[in-house]
């Protein structure tokens, strides 16, 4: 394998070295998932631009940019990928020639036909994509689209940029994910409750007899279980569970270190490292409440034919960890580096690892009953062509390992967000009330999500946006507020806005900033790669950013 | 080419041109705004990569037209996923050429000025000719000296800062998912030099580890590149690792794989072997536009004052939901750097002259890579070490086994020190106590 990346290297441009930086995040099966993607851009406004420009960099299959609107001088004024001398060609055509520029290995394709029309007469086209991005669609055709995509289960994210705010809404039923990266975790060095391998291997260590360089090198996980050891001879078979306690066990350890002839204690970093690890590294393993609230989700319990690989995996988790588990997930099989001699380091990896290996063969075997009584045959040795519906061990060692983080994203439909009666007020009103209240002028992120709502409603009723020309100012004003009145009326809050951000809003008169399009392009690419990869957790479900103030808020809507 | 076309500035012209509310309370909406933008103001861009590309783009289309942009990098394979003013037919030249041509053939108008050049190469006329400047690095050293040189520009008048020398200095970075955009105004808020703890110091693998107790597949590889090469010297005597060169890296990875076999280590691989040797850190298209684009807002504020500039520091990370977290990075008042007071190295007239080159590297505080020490005798330079220079170096190096006293040091003594950190010498003060109080 290593000849053969090195071989490609010599060739030049391959994939391993153009996406070289980025493998070291999702990896190559991330990276695959990527280039079998299928992306549709409704609107190559500047914010729809800069989008697919970070998605067709990275390397996705390829990308069908829908738009009717012919290049104007102000779309060129903000958009990278136009040209002055496009004006009053397709904006479809020209921004998919100028993207295409971007990456050899992505293949771009346009459609200049406007999406009432195609929803019209051809809705399946949407839904033949893997994920469709919206940008600066009229509220009425943005909610068609999302119903035909809701239908059919293909996620959505819409993006806009007004002025100095960013918009982002994630549109989709369902996104299961295995592998979610959390930034800090717990280890699982299962101290609490040693399975029998480890036992066995700490067991079979003896610190009295040890010369002094093994002393020196025993890794501070196998001391902090001989420690544990002797401070239960005192206190039962628990853990110390207070501040004195822990600070007992660290003393016991702390005696433990070797003194030489003149009575002073050796310098044995491993033992100072057991002493520094107490805190962390003893704690009650458990199954995380979001993973107990997935066994018990309709989609884990009611399993059939057509169920999702990762709820078939589920389901095969939860029943390892009702049996063979007692209570606990499987063992992750990762220890961190500390202080040992190469030899025991090994040996004690080894020891996690073979456990894991076992619980991870455990589940599979529970993956192979749950598809045999659905009817999903699994072929007894996964050949190399896996037909879909089977599972291989590879998957379920993935999935063993990340047990601990599997999260499931939902979100609401953006039917339910704009109808009046399933709005979620609660979120809202949180928000809009605690701004009056503490009657500051610097009010939360959520109430330009209400003026962007506002502005909407605005555009419907005039037929351009508030503050688009300058001498319908004067009248936007007022017509703006009362526009949001209505809108807060509907939702039943008596509390209003700050007459302040209906002027800042007609300010921005629907501009539409480049750098706020760029950093908006940034945040939506990165949340459609996290769809495309099933990997790093999406947002749920809107995202509001403010440039005036570097701030940014997440709503659930 | 159309410089000039109907429309061309509708978006910039509604916030430049209309006041509202939550504007700078020094705003005044008018066309004057946006032809500053346009016509007078001189933008300075450090780094051409991936934060640099994005910068161009994003000042261009927010009307600067006058650019210059500093990059003394060429153009390698793996920056194709994210720098995309950069074509497969590119790689090989200077990122600053290229980009800056991208951007002058695009957008019309607009004038890039490229400097295939270290920053060190310019001197403080230069920068004093910008009224902003915004980095784009991935080196804390360069970040460091270019702060430190525009601190160096400030004037002072009977201890007033003359507002007329600060030039705005904005400053993005990022790692993987991970980024941060800040706003300095030298002299005025929170410097680099006063947030250095943001910067932790590269940690390294403990030498014993690596040649005794190797545990991880970094351990090997470290071994190999750290023990190994230098003892081999598989391509030549003297020939250091070229991380870019496939034959070097494969040699590493092959001995790698030996040592990890013999202490039965898994993981060793070529992705891995090359992160290491080039200490690799993992880049994404979409981290870097967002930096950039929220540095480019930041430079349109403080250019426009159409809004309060952020105060100070922005965090963004994307790993899990979308996250930012924007805070006042507090200045210090006895910042080495920015604070404008002299400062203090405590020591004893026993201590050696090496243990002061040790404290400025260590001290988390300094984070000096090579200080060099000077001092004032009788009115006279005297260079006391200086390893920057082959042949200084070899006439002083025995001045670091020297004691203080030795040396003729005296408490109130100031020595000058210089370091590839920072553009000027900084001026210490010696303050010897006796041994019972050693710093
Ligand atoms: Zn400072």
């Amino acid at each position: 394998m290593a000849t053969q990346t090195s071989e490609q290297k010599s060739a030049g441009l391959d994939k391993n070295n153009k996406y070289d930086r980025q493998l070291r995040l999702w990896g190559d099966h991330g990276q695959s998932s990527l280039e079998t993607a299928k992306v549709c851009l409704v609107n190559a406004t500047a914010t729809g631009t800069e989008i697919l420009k970070n998605l067709i960099l990275p390397g996705i299959g390829s990308f069908t940019i829908v738009d009717s609107q012919k290049v104007v001088g102000e779309d060129v004024g903000n958009n990278f990928f136009l040209t002055v001398d496009s004006v009053g060609k397709s904006r479809a055509q020209v921004a998919t020639e100028l993207l295409s520029e971007l990456n050899e290995d992505v293949s771009g394709d346009f459609l200049e036909e406007n999406v009432d029309d195609l929803l019209e007469k051809n809705p399946a086209f949407f839904t033949s994509f893997t994920t469709v991005i919206a940008t600066h669609l009229p509220e009425r055709t943005l909610l068609n689209l999302s119903k035909v995509l809701w239908e059919k289960n293909v996620p959505l994210l819409v993006c806009r940029c007004y002025g100095v705010i960013g918009y982002l809404r994630v549109v989709v039923r369902e996104h299961t994910i295995i592998e979610s990266h959390p930034d800090n975790s717990h280890e699982d060095l299962r101290l609490d409750r040693p399975f029998q391998g480890l036992k066995e291997y700490c067991d079979s260590l003896d610190l009295e007899s040890m010369n002094k360089k093994d002393h020196s090198h025993t890794p501070w996980l196998v001391l902090i279980y001989k420690y544990l050891q002797f401070w239960q001879q005192e206190n039962g078979e628990r853990l110390p569970n207070n501040y004195k306690e822990k600070n007992a066990l660290k003393e016991l350890i702390k005696q433990g270190v070797r003194k030489n002839a003149e009575g002073v204690p050796e310098e044995e970093e491993n033992f100072d490292e057991a002493i520094k690890n107490v805190n962390s590294s003893l704690h009650k393993t458990s199954v995380p409440s979001e993973v107990k609230a997935l066994f018990s989700d309709p989609a884990c319990l009611d399993l059939n034919i057509e169920s999702k690989n990762f709820w078939v995996l589920m389901r095969a988790l939860k029943e390892f960890t009702e049996n063979e588990g007692n209570g606990q997930l499987p063992v992750r099989g990762v220890i961190p580096d500390m202080t040992a001699d190469s030899e025991r380091y090994i040996q004690l990896q080894s020891v996690y690892r073979e456990q894991a290996a076992a619980d991870a063969t455990a589940v599979a075997e529970h993956v192979h009953a749950l598809l045999h009584s659905i009817g999903r045959d699994e072929p007894l040795h996964p050949d190399k062509n896996r037909k879909p519906g089977t599972i291989t061990d590879d998957e379920v060692k993935t999935f063993c390992r990340n047990s601990a983080f599997l999260t499931v994203v939902r979100c609401r439909s953006l039917e339910e967000e704009y109808c009046p009666e399933t709005a979620n007020l609660e979120e809202l009103s949180r928000h809009v009330v605690e701004e009056e209240e503490e009657g500051s002028t610097e009010g939360d992120e959520t109430v330009l999500y209400i003026m962007l709502r506002a502005a909407d409603r605005f555009f419907s009723e005039y037929n351009h946006y508030p503050g688009a020309y300058d001498n319908t100012m004067e009248a936007d004003i007022p017509r703006l507020k009362s526009c949001m009145n209505k809108l807060l009326h509907d939702w039943g809050f008596s509390s209003t806005i700050k007459d302040d951000y209906v002027q800042e809003m007609c300010r921005f008169g629907a501009s539409e900033l480049h750098t706020v399009s760029a950093f908006m392009g940034g945040v939506a690419a990165q949340e459609v790669i996290k769809i495309l990869t099933g990997q790093f957790v999406p947002i749920n479900n809107t995202f509001i950013y403010n440039a005036q103030k570097q701030n940014s808020t997440t709503l659930k809507l | 080419m159309e410089v000039e076309w109907p429309g061309r500035w509708n978006h910039l012209k509604k916030i430049l041109e209309r006041n509202g509310p939550f504007a700078h309370p020094d705003f005044e909406p008018s066309s004057e705004n946006l032809s500053f933008v346009k016509d007078v103001c001189k933008i300075l861009v450090i780094g051409a990569g991936g934060l640099g590309c994005e910068l161009l783009k994003d000042l261009a289309y927010m009307g600067f037209r006058d650019i210059h942009v500093i990059d003394m990098d060429t153009i390698d394979v793996s920056n194709l996923n994210r720098q995309f003013l950069f074509r497969a037919k590119d790689v090989g030249k200077a990122k600053a050429e290229v980009a800056s041509a991208f951007i002058n053939a695009r957008v019309p108008g607009c004038k890039v000025t490229p400097h295939f050049a270290k920053i060190q190469d310019f001197d403080e006329s230069f920068y004093r000719g910008f009224h902003i400047v915004v980095c784009g690095l991935d080196s804390i050293i360069a970040r460091r000296w270019i702060n430190g040189m525009l601190i160096s520009l400030l004037q002072y008048e009977n201890g007033e800062l003359d507002q007329s020398s600060l030039i705005p200095m904005v400053d993005g970075g990022t790692e993987g998912f991970k980024g941060n955009a800040r706003v300095i105004l030298p002299g005025v808020s929170a410097c680099v030099e006063c947030t250095l703890g943001f910067y932790p110091p590269q940690v390294n693998f403990p030498l014993c580890t690596i040649a005794h107790t190797p545990r991880l597949p970094e351990h090997c590889i470290e071994f190999v590149r750290i023990l190994l090469w230098p003892k081999e010297e598989p391509f030549g005597a003297g020939k250091p690792i070229d991380g870019d060169d496939p034959q070097h890296i494969k040699w590493i990875l092959q001995k790698s794989q030996e040592r990890a076999n013999e202490y039965n280590i898994s993981g060793v691989n070529y992705r891995l072997t090359q992160g290491v040797v080039k200490r690799i850190m993992p880049a994404v298209a979409s981290t870097n536009a967002v930096i950039s684009a929220a540095c480019a807002t930041e430079v349109f504020k403080l250019a426009t004052s159409c809004y309060v500039p952020l105060n100070n520091y922005m965090n963004f990370n994307d790993t899990s939901g979308v996250y930012t977290y924007t805070f006042q990075a507090e200045k210090l008042d006895d910042c080495l750097v920015c604070s404008l007071k002299p400062q203090t190295l405590t020591f004893t007239e026993t201590d050696k002259l090496q243990d002061i080159i040790s404290h400025l590297q260590e001290s988390p505080s300094y984070q000096m890579k090579s200080p060099g020490i000077t001092t004032c005798v009788d009115g006279k330079n005297k260079t006391l070490y200086m390893q920057t220079v082959k042949s200084i170096e070899v006439k002083t190096r025995d001045n670091l086994k020297k004691t203080l006293k030795e040396l003729g040091l005296t408490t109130g003594q100031e020595v000058y020190v210089a370091d590839v950190t920072t553009p000027v010498s900084l001026t210490f003060r010696l303050q010897l106590g006796s041994s019972m109080d050693n710093s």
